[in-house]
């Protein structure tokens, strides 16, 4: 018996009838407790180990820094120095003298309106980049010099154009974040399957339904990992501009800290920072689960 | 009968350009498909059979002739040809019932109201035996089941013309024939006219009326085309012996395999 003829035979004992499709079954839940337990099982695999990994540095810290001479703080000290920073993120003690809270409000406010604006244009200006070939042959190398500038060396143009701390330092978020999120979002709009494109073609789409319909959808994960990058920029950005331009935030409280040689107040800020900027992630990385659900998967 | 065909491709040539080497894939295709007809394009990888396909969609230019649906000639892409993708082309981030829906609502904007436009998504998904995966995304259902959607998908604007791009390619051989029979339900009751690619010699056979096998490339053409005589509702079990069925079987092994046997390596 040779291979084709074979196949025929395949072909010959299927019914003929018309096939049926079973329906999808659904999932399984287990009982209530039992779910429960597997939850916190699960949340106690992933907390604990920071936790001790956490406790074991604070332990080598202090003893590194407990020795007479020490040049930086211990993890003791810190608390005693700077224990009504630590417990009291939102004191009002006088005009200068707030809690950490207040001050990464101050700086949070700045990286919102400047990391909002980052947003807007880059996902408007990385789509024209995508769609268009000669914007890309025109703009990409333009892009390409100037994102490698540091956010700071752009300080004192925007200083000099507007004249003011705050405005510059909006400015300075907005030059770091933008350029990841115009990249991203390029590719992302490069690489969209000519699939979806035939898929768009044959439905005849107009161009704002198949911005709306095919092209974000379709690049929104490139978009968040460009706006993810963006995101931990303009936190970077905002601790080095609020140092050069003084006034209330949390980068400006560093280098007065630095200036009174209050080195444990220093230790606090940079926790918060670090808090801060995890923090930052996870809402744009939350959101991009949400947004891109089911994208990524193909 | 009218004086036309319902549609017409009309001494179609197809040349790709890339730098200064023109490539020619298809030269001189002539092919007129009557209305309810069901043709198969069948033959060997490369030889442009797809490329055929998207110029009847209006993907892609013709380089010289032209394509006519209902003596109208067509150049861009419309819902009256509605195509059904080789790789099924859902938009993943949409349902299943979303991604007929964009469909409906983009085709039936118009005519249909809100309720009429979601009962016909349904309909339509129901056709196809869908309906209880609608709010599934195409990651979670097979490659059989995403090739229903996308069978719902194209049905669902009702096309004058229903392009078939090697539907059912990717697929095992059972989900294939399962699909063949429900696509062979579908033609019966609805009486499309269906333009379907296939490398696939039983599957030509067995749907269709006639059977256009073209030459290899590059410069292809339409080598043969074979009327399949047998009559409607076709039974797969029934036919495996029937004469005309293997003469028909035997017609198209020939043309492919003595006649235009693929030189190249596969």
């Amino acid at each position: 018996m040779n291979m084709p003829l074979r196949k025929t035979e395949t072909a010959m004992v299927l019914p003929a009838s018309a096939a049926k499709v079973f329906p999808l079954p659904a999932a399984k839940r287990g009982t209530f407790a039992s779910r429960t337990m597997a939850r916190v099982r699960d949340v106690a695999a992933k907390l604990i180990p920071p936790i001790v990994m956490i406790g074991l540095l604070l332990i080598v810290w202090q003893i590194l820094c407990s020795k007479p001479g020490a040049t930086l703080p211990s993890p003791s000290k810190i608390w005693t120095e700077a224990y009504d920073l630590i417990v009291d993120p939102f004191f009002v003690a006088g005009p200068q003298d707030i809690g950490l809270g207040w001050r990464v409000l101050t700086s949070l406010q700045r990286v919102a309106i400047g990391y909002g604006l980052a947003g807007v244009i880059g996902i408007l200006l990385g789509t024209l980049v995508g769609q268009s070939v000669w914007a890309m042959r025109g703009l990409d190398p333009i892009f390409q010099i100037l994102r490698t500038i540091s956010p700071l060396a752009w300080l004192p143009i925007s200083l000099a154009a507007f004249r003011d701390s705050q405005p510059s330092a909006i400015f300075v978020i907005f030059i770091t974040a933008v350029w990841p999120i115009i990249i991203n979002t390029a590719v992302g709009i490069r690489n969209i399957p000519s699939d979806y494109r035939n898929v768009a073609a044959v439905l005849r789409l107009n161009h704002l339904e198949f911005f709306v319909k095919i092209m974000v959808p379709s690049a929104a994960p490139y978009i968040f990992t460009g706006l993810r990058i963006g995101i931990g920029l303009s936190w970077l950005a905002i601790v080095a501009a609020e140092m050069l331009t003084g006034g209330v935030g949390i980068g400006f409280f560093i280098w007065d800290a630095w200036n009174s040689s209050r080195l444990s107040d220093i230790v606090v800020a940079l926790v918060y920072i670090g808090g801060v900027g995890f923090i930052l992630d996870r809402i744009v990385a939350g959101v991009a689960t949400i947004v891109t659900r089911g994208t990524a998967a193909n | 009968m009218t004086a036309y065909p319902y549609l017409k491709i009309d001494h179609v040539d197809k040349s790709f350009t890339r730098g200064s080497t023109e490539t020619e894939v298809l030269k001189d295709i002539t092919l007129s498909i009557e209305k309810s007809e069901y043709v198969s394009i069948i033959g060997h990888s490369g030889c442009g059979k797809s490329t055929l396909l998207n110029l009847v969609a209006g993907l892609l230019p013709v380089s010289a002739g032209c394509v006519l649906l209902e003596n109208k000639e067509v150049n861009d892409p419309g819902p009256d040809r509605a195509v059904v993708f080789q790789n099924h082309s859902l938009l993943p981030w949409l349902t299943v019932y979303n991604n007929v829906r964009l469909a409906v609502d983009k085709v039936f904007s118009g005519t249909k109201s809100r309720q009429e436009r979601h009962d016909w998504t349904m309909h339509n998904l129901e056709l196809v035996q869908m309906g209880h995966a609608k709010d599934k995304r195409p990651a979670e259902i097979s490659g059989g089941m995403k090739q229903r959607v996308g069978l719902a998908r194209a049905l669902s604007m009702e096309p004058k013309v229903l392009l078939l791009d090697e539907p059912f390619g990717a697929l095992d051989a059972l989900t294939r024939a399962h699909l063949q029979d429900s696509v062979m339900a579908i033609h019966g009751k609805l009486g499309n006219t269906v333009l379907m690619i296939t490398h696939d010699v039983d599957e030509a056979v067995l749907l269709s009326d006639r059977i256009v096998m073209m030459t290899n490339g590059p410069a292809a053409r339409i080598g043969e085309v074979l009327d399949v005589p047998l009559l409607r509702p076709r039974k797969r079990l029934a036919l495996a012996a029937d004469p005309t069925y293997l003469k028909c079987r035997q017609r198209v092994l020939e043309f492919l395999y003595e006649r235009h046997h693929f030189v190249e390596a596969a």
